[in-house]
């Protein structure tokens, strides 16, 4: 017992590390490159460990800028992945993801409804009508899958329904009222970007995910026992109406957080539960934080990637998360296959 | 009386699926469920599950509604191993058979010693502890039949309900699984297609057709030429038979 506590901090201790080294080196890339140590001792400095001499400049970018947006990049790569990781065990469905709900063709209406159309009438931030629209798309599909009682199978039926309907009124009202201009400021802000995230997003983001994180592995158990379907589940003991519910509407919520504040950023949400599950096997307890840490150090390094890949711009995160993504669950892929 | 089903009616879309069923197993008994096709087999399992609520009728376990018990307290005593259920899971047998502790787990239990001894005790009866490592894809169908009632093992139950756990296996493997089940201490009710399996193996019969019971008593009783004809629309003759002393039936062409 003592020794698999000893392997689990280990672990634990060894993925956090991961996770602030990618965070170092992804504050470290930029027009003004800042080395590892600058930004250890920033950090530090600020936690009134030490006192080392900083350049201005350099804490500036660090605080003001880079840190917060790579904090904000791990919590969305970890919210997604668990999201993720929670739609394909309830589901039962290896191509389940976080968007499977519809949330991600709803958060796009309710952000060309207020970049476009203006309603709100600025008072409302795209963010905010980004958020409504996501749960407006998470309450059409409940109600269109009959609430708790629809199995997996509706559920991701009426899923497809409701991202059909929000995408066609988001091309809708892009098509007819839109410019160009507008057009394609709404077609990055899909795609997602970390730019302009601060320090308020987020306290919002790793308060949300954090939660979330919380309450999955609480229900780590639950979710094993999902393993043969609703009815197996429910022969076990689980009230399983009660729990899809409550499961469905806190993945909606760290979803619509995510979306709403950086965009639909695809693949993070279908691919690193697929990987964390090759690595360390389907058992929920050891899934979830699997997820969590991969989707973090993912989404830190797409983020990096977004900014090095081509000189001078940025590329919209989710282009990224699927360029570098799919040549590597391919390789996962196929080595999965020779080993089973 | 280990479990009871009174006046039980189910309906789904209009169409009633069962129609004031009636029955009752004593504990430890094995009692088989035969009927064709869409007579309400699993339906009625369901109910007496408490999977489903019925339209009219109680299922009684001893002497409490199964309405009146929580979801957790009926799989504590009821177990349910359903058709064909599959995961597309890289799970390993033991981790199944672990499912079975669910029900006697609270949220922030550990793994007990009593958890433990039942899984090792469920996969000792299922005569699954020498697989208890291999993957659940790499198993025959008749072990993974083994690994679903070892798993229901491991929920200690006092009823065991089994779906046609028979269906595609080989002759050696329908044997060997109803061997298993009838040498169980638990009351079971296992709804089965091979007649002359339920004549062998069960200690008493309820017949169901179009969701109402036709026949119901010793397999002796039970089994007769004109219940086949009637309800299964086959011509037999029964015989004793002089090796198990149980009722055989020798079909017709």
């Amino acid at each position: 017992m003592v020794g698999r506590l000893t392997v689990l901090g280990a672990v634990l201790s060894a993925s956090l590390l991961a996770i602030a080294l990618v965070i170092g080196v992804s504050v470290g890339i930029g027009d003004l490159p800042i080395p590892l140590s600058t930004t250890l001792s920033a950090v530090t400095n600020r936690l009134g460990w030490t006192s080392v001499e900083l350049s201005r400049i350099h804490e500036t970018v660090i605080w003001d800028y880079r840190l917060s947006r790579a904090l904000v990049a791990a919590f969305c790569g970890a919210g997604l992945a668990l999201s993720g990781a929670i739609m394909q065990s309830l589901l039962r469905n290896p191509l389940a993801e976080p968007y499977v709900l519809g949330i991600s063709a709803g958060a796009s209406s309710g952000a060309v409804a207020i970049v476009i159309l203006g309603i709100g009438s600025g008072a409302v931030s795209l963010s905010a009508g980004a958020f409504a629209g996501a749960f407006a798309a998470f309450f059409f599909v409940a109600l269109l899958s009959n609430g708790t009682r629809g199995g997996a199978d509706r559920t991701i039926l009426a899923g497809v329904a409701a991202s059909q309907l929000f995408n066609a009124a988001t091309s809708y009202i892009v098509t007819t009222s839109g410019n160009a201009q507008q057009a394609r400021d709404v077609m990055f802000w899909l795609l997602g970007s970390f730019g302009g995230v601060r320090w308020p997003e987020f306290v919002l983001v790793s308060t949300v995910v954090g939660f979330g994180l919380a309450a999955c592995l609480l229900a780590a158990r639950v979710l094993d026992a999902f393993a043969f379907g609703d009815e197996a589940a429910s022969s076990l003991g689980v009230d399983v109406g009660r729990v899809r519910i409550k499961l469905f509407a806190l993945t909606a919520l760290m979803t619509a957080t995510i979306v709403s504040m950086v965009g639909s950023i695809g693949f993070v949400g279908l691919v690193v539960p697929h990987v964390a599950r090759f690595l360390v096997g389907p058992t929920h307890i050891r899934l979830l934080p699997a997820c969590a840490i991969g989707g973090a150090i993912f989404m830190v390094l797409a983020d990096i990637a977004s900014r090095v890949l081509i000189p001078q711009q940025t590329l919209p995160i989710g282009v990224v998360t699927a360029l570098v993504g799919v040549p590597f669950f391919s390789i996962i892929l196929y080595r999965f296959q020779r080993a089973s | 009386m280990s479990i009871r089903a009174e006046q039980l009616t189910w309906k789904i879309g209009g169409k009633t699926v069962l129609d004031t069923v009636s029955l009752e197993a004593a504990p430890g008994e094995m009692l088989g469920l035969l009927g064709p096709n869409g007579s309400g087999k699993t339906s009625l399992l369901r109910l007496l599950a408490g999977l489903k609520p019925p339209h009219s009728g109680r299922v009684m376990l001893e002497r409490e509604d199964v309405r009146s018990i929580s979801r957790q307290s009926i799989a504590r005593r009821v177990a349910f191993v359903e058709q064909h259920a599959t995961t597309n899971a890289n799970l390993k047998v033991i981790d199944v058979v672990k499912l079975g502790r669910f029900p006697h787990r609270s949220m922030f239990s550990g793994w007990s010693p009593a958890d433990e001894q039942a899984v090792e005790d469920a996969l000792e009866k299922a005569g699954m502890t020498g697989k208890r490592d291999d993957y659940w894809h790499s198993l025959s169908g008749g072990e993974k039949q083994r690994v679903h009632i070892a798993r229901a093992l491991a929920q200690t139950p006092k009823e065991l309900l089994l779906d046609e756990p028979t269906n595609h296996l080989d002759i050696q493997h329908q044997i060997g699984l109803l061997k298993l089940v009838s040498g169980l201490s638990v009351t079971s009710i296992i709804a089965l297609h091979d007649l002359n399996h339920a004549a062998m193996f069960c200690d008493r019969l309820v017949v169901l057709r179009q969701g109402r019971v036709v026949a119901s008593g010793h397999p002796g009783d039970v089994l007769t030429e004109d219940l086949l004809k009637d309800v299964f629309s086959v011509e037999a003759r029964v015989e004793l038979s002089a090796h198990h002393a149980r009722p055989h039936i020798h079909y017709l062409r």
